[in-house]
C-alpha cells in the first residue's frame, strides 16, 4: 500500500505540534494548559457561560480553531480521530469556567458521549454546573427518528458560532443550552467522499473506495452513506444531496437559511464554488434565501477529498446571534 | 488444594502481572482492531496499562476499592476514546460496593463483574448482541454468580472460559454501536476487539491464580 505523503515530524507528536503551532499562530488570544492536551482563550470575560468544544484531533480547524471572540472558550484535544479524556475535557472545563457554568458542545460519537459524560459528572462534583449538546446533523447516518443517533460533521460550525454569540451575551447556562440546543435542531448536513484521508500515525488510507467511485453521505471517518456510484458531474451530484437535505428537516419555501459549503480536506476552492452555484440555484427554485455562505476549509479529515454542504434554518431568535461579529484563527465573521 | 482467596496484595500483583500481559498483547489487539476499527485498540491499552503500572507498582492500598478505583482513573485518563471510557469505567464500577475488602473471593469476584458490567452498560448503553465488550463480560458475570461456592482458582478458570466464549461468538454479531457499527455487515467474521481485551483480561487473572497457586503463599 502506498503510504500517504505528509509534512510531519514524529508521528507521535503530531497532536501536541498542531496545537502549538495553533497558539503561535493565534499570537496570545490562546493559551495551552499546561498539564493536558487543550487550549483555551486568554482573556475570558468574568461571569460569562462558559463554552467548552472538543473531539478527537486530525479534523482541523475543528475543535481547537474556533477558540475566539464570541465562539467558543476552550476545547479539550483528544488524540488523533479519538475522543479526550475526561482529565483533559476536566481541567478546560475548570479553566473556562467563570461560576456561569459550562456547555459542552461536541460532535455526537460514542467515544465523546461517554468521556464528556464521565467528565460533566466528575464538574459536577467539583460544583460546576454543566449542560450537554451534542451534534447531529449528517442525514445519511440514521433516519429522522432516530436523529440522536447521527452523527456530528460540519454542522459543528454553525452550531458553535450561535452557541458561542449567546455565551457572549446571556447570564444563564440554561438560556445558552436553549439557544445551542435550537441551532442544533435547525442544522442539517450531508457529505460525499471522493478519496480517502490517511491516518498520521501509519500512513495508511481511512477507508477503501474505488478510483472511479464516489459515496454519497460518507462519514468522516468512512462511515458508510447512503449511495456508492460512479463519479458524477457536480450539478446531478449537488441535486441527490440536496434532495435529501431538504427533505429532512424539512426546509420549506420562505425559509432563510445559512450555507456552508465545506471541504473535507482536499477539495479545491474551483470545486466548492461550482457546487455552490448549484446549491443556489436549487436555493432560489424551491424560493428559499440564503443570509449568509461560508465556503473553505472548516471540518475536514486529513487530505481526505469530497465537500459537504450543511443549512442552518434562521429564525430571528437566531439570526441576532448568527449576525454577531466572531473571531477565530479557524472562522472569522464580520 | 484450590486457592480460595487472594488478599489484597495478591491481587494488586495479578493487576500487575495483567498489565505486562496486556501490554505484551498489543500487536494482537491491535490486528483484531485493524480488521474492524481504526487499529488503534493495542496502542491504546497498552498506554492504559503501562499507566496502571505506573499508578499501581510499589504503591500501597487501603482496599480493594481503592486499588480499583485507581487502576480505573489509570485507564480512563490515558487510553481515550471509547475504550478508555469502557474499560475505566469498568474497574470504577467494579470498585462500587468494596469499601473496606481486603480480600479477594469467588463471591466477591462476582459483585466485581456485577457492578463493573451495570456501570459499562449505564455508560455505554451498548446491549448484549451489540458486538462489543459487553459479549465478552456478560457470560463471564453469570457464569462468576453460577460459580459463588467455588474457590477462587476453579471459580476464575469458568469465568475466563465463559468470556472466551463470549468472545468467539462476537465473530457472528454485527457491530451495533461504535465506530465498527459505521461497518454493517463487513464486521461480520471478526471478533470485537474490545471483547478480544476483556477476554484477556479474565484470562490473565485466572494465569496469575494459576500459577500462585503452586508457589508458596506471599506474606503480606
Amino acid at each position: 500500500m502506498r503510504r500517504a505523503k505528509k509534512v510531519i515530524n514524529d508521528p507521535k507528536n503530531v497532536v501536541a505540534e498542531l496545537l502549538e503551532g495553533m497558539v503561535e499562530a493565534c499570537h496570545g488570544r490562546i493559551r495551552p494548559l499546561s498539564t493536558v492536551q487543550a487550549l483555551v482563550k486568554a482573556d475570558i470575560r468574568k461571569d460569562k457561560v462558559g463554552l467548552l468544544i472538543g473531539g478527537g484531533s486530525g479534523h482541523e480547524p475543528v475543535f481547537p480553531g474556533f477558540i475566539g471572540d464570541n465562539l467558543a472558550d476552550g476545547a479539550a484535544c483528544g488524540n488523533i480521530f479519538a475522543a479526550p479524556t475526561p482529565d483533559i475535557i476536566l481541567e478546560v472545563t475548570k479553566a473556562v469556567d467563570q461560576g456561569k457554568g459550562v456547555l459542552y458542545l461536541y460532535g455526537n460519537y460514542a467515544g465523546d458521549n461517554m468521556n464528556f459524560d464521565i467528565a460533566a459528572e466528575m464538574a459536577e462534583d467539583d460544583g460546576i454546573a454543566v449542560k450537554t449538546v451534542r451534534v447531529w446533523d449528517d442525514v445519511a447516518s440514521a433516519p429522522p427518528e432516530r436523529a440522536s443517533e447521527r452523527r456530528g460533521i460540519a454542522g459543528d460550525l454553525f452550531v458553535i458560532k450561535i452557541a458561542g454569540a449567546a455565551a457572549a451575551v446571556l447570564g444563564s447556562l440554561e438560556d445558552v443550552y436553549r439557544i445551542a440546543a435550537k441551532a442544533r435542531d435547525s442544522v442539517r448536513s450531508m457529505g460525499v467522499a471522493v478519496a480517502a484521508g490517511s491516518i498520521p500515525e501509519t500512513g495508511e488510507p481511512t477507508f477503501e473506495l474505488p478510483e472511479d467511485e464516489i459515496e454519497i453521505g460518507m462519514g468522516l471517518h468512512g462511515e458508510p452513506g447512503v449511495a456508492r456510484e460512479k463519479l458524477l458531474p457536480a450539478d446531478p451530484l449537488v441535486e441527490k444531496m440536496m434532495d435529501e437535505i431538504l427533505a429532512d428537516l424539512p426546509f420549506r419555501k420562505g425559509d432563510e437559511v445559512a450555507l456552508l459549503v465545506n471541504d473535507l480536506g482536499s477539495t479545491t476552492m474551483m470545486e466548492l464554488l461550482i457546487v455552490n452555484r448549484k446549491v443556489r440555484q436549487i436555493l432560489r427554485e424551491r424560493g428559499m434565501a440564503v443570509h449568509d455562505t461560508v465556503i473553505g476549509s472548516y471540518c475536514t479529515c486529513q487530505e481526505m477529498a469530497g465537500f459537504s454542504i450543511t443549512l442552518l434554518k434562521l429564525d430571528d431568535e437566531l439570526k441576532k446571534y448568527y449576525d454577531q461579529p466572531a473571531a477565530s484563527l479557524g472562522y472569522t465573521k464580520r | 488444594m484450590g486457592k480460595s482467596q487472594l488478599s489484597l496484595q495478591e491481587v494488586r500483583e495479578m493487576i500487575v502481572s495483567v498489565s505486562h500481559k496486556m501490554i505484551a498483547s498489543k500487536d494482537r489487539l491491535t490486528q483484531a482492531d485493524k480488521a474492524i476499527g481504526d487499529g488503534d485498540h493495542g496502542i491504546g491499552m497498552a498506554r492504559g496499562f503501562e499507566n496502571v503500572l505506573k499508578k499501581v507498582e510499589g504503591q500501597e492500598f487501603s482496599s480493594l476499592e481503592a486499588l480499583f478505583k485507581t487502576v480505573g482513573m489509570a485507564l480512563l485518563t490515558s487510553i481515550g476514546g471509547a475504550s478508555g471510557a469502557v474499560f475505566g469505567t469498568l474497574f470504577r464500577g467494579a470498585a462500587e460496593n468494596l469499601k473496606g475488602q481486603v480480600v479477594l473471593t469467588a463471591p466477591v469476584f462476582s459483585r466485581i463483574l456485577r457492578d463493573g458490567l451495570k456501570a459499562v452498560k449505564d455508560r455505554g448503553h451498548a446491549r448484549p448482541g451489540d458486538k462489543t465488550m459487553v459479549d465478552a463480560l456478560e457470560p463471564a458475570a453469570v457464569e462468576a454468580r453460577n460459580q459463588e461456592a467455588a474457590p477462587l482458582d476453579v471459580a476464575l478458570a469458568a469465568i475466563a472460559e465463559a468470556a472466551r466464549l463470549g468472545l468467539e461468538k462476537t465473530k457472528g454479531m454485527v457491530a451495533a454501536v461504535g465506530k465498527a457499527k459505521t461497518l454493517g455487515e463487513r464486521s461480520l467474521g471478526h471478533p470485537d476487539p474490545g471483547a478480544v481485551s476483556m477476554a484477556l483480561i479474565l484470562d490473565f487473572m485466572k494465569e496469575y491464580v494459576e500459577e500462585s497457586r503452586r508457589l508458596p503463599l506471599v506474606s503480606s
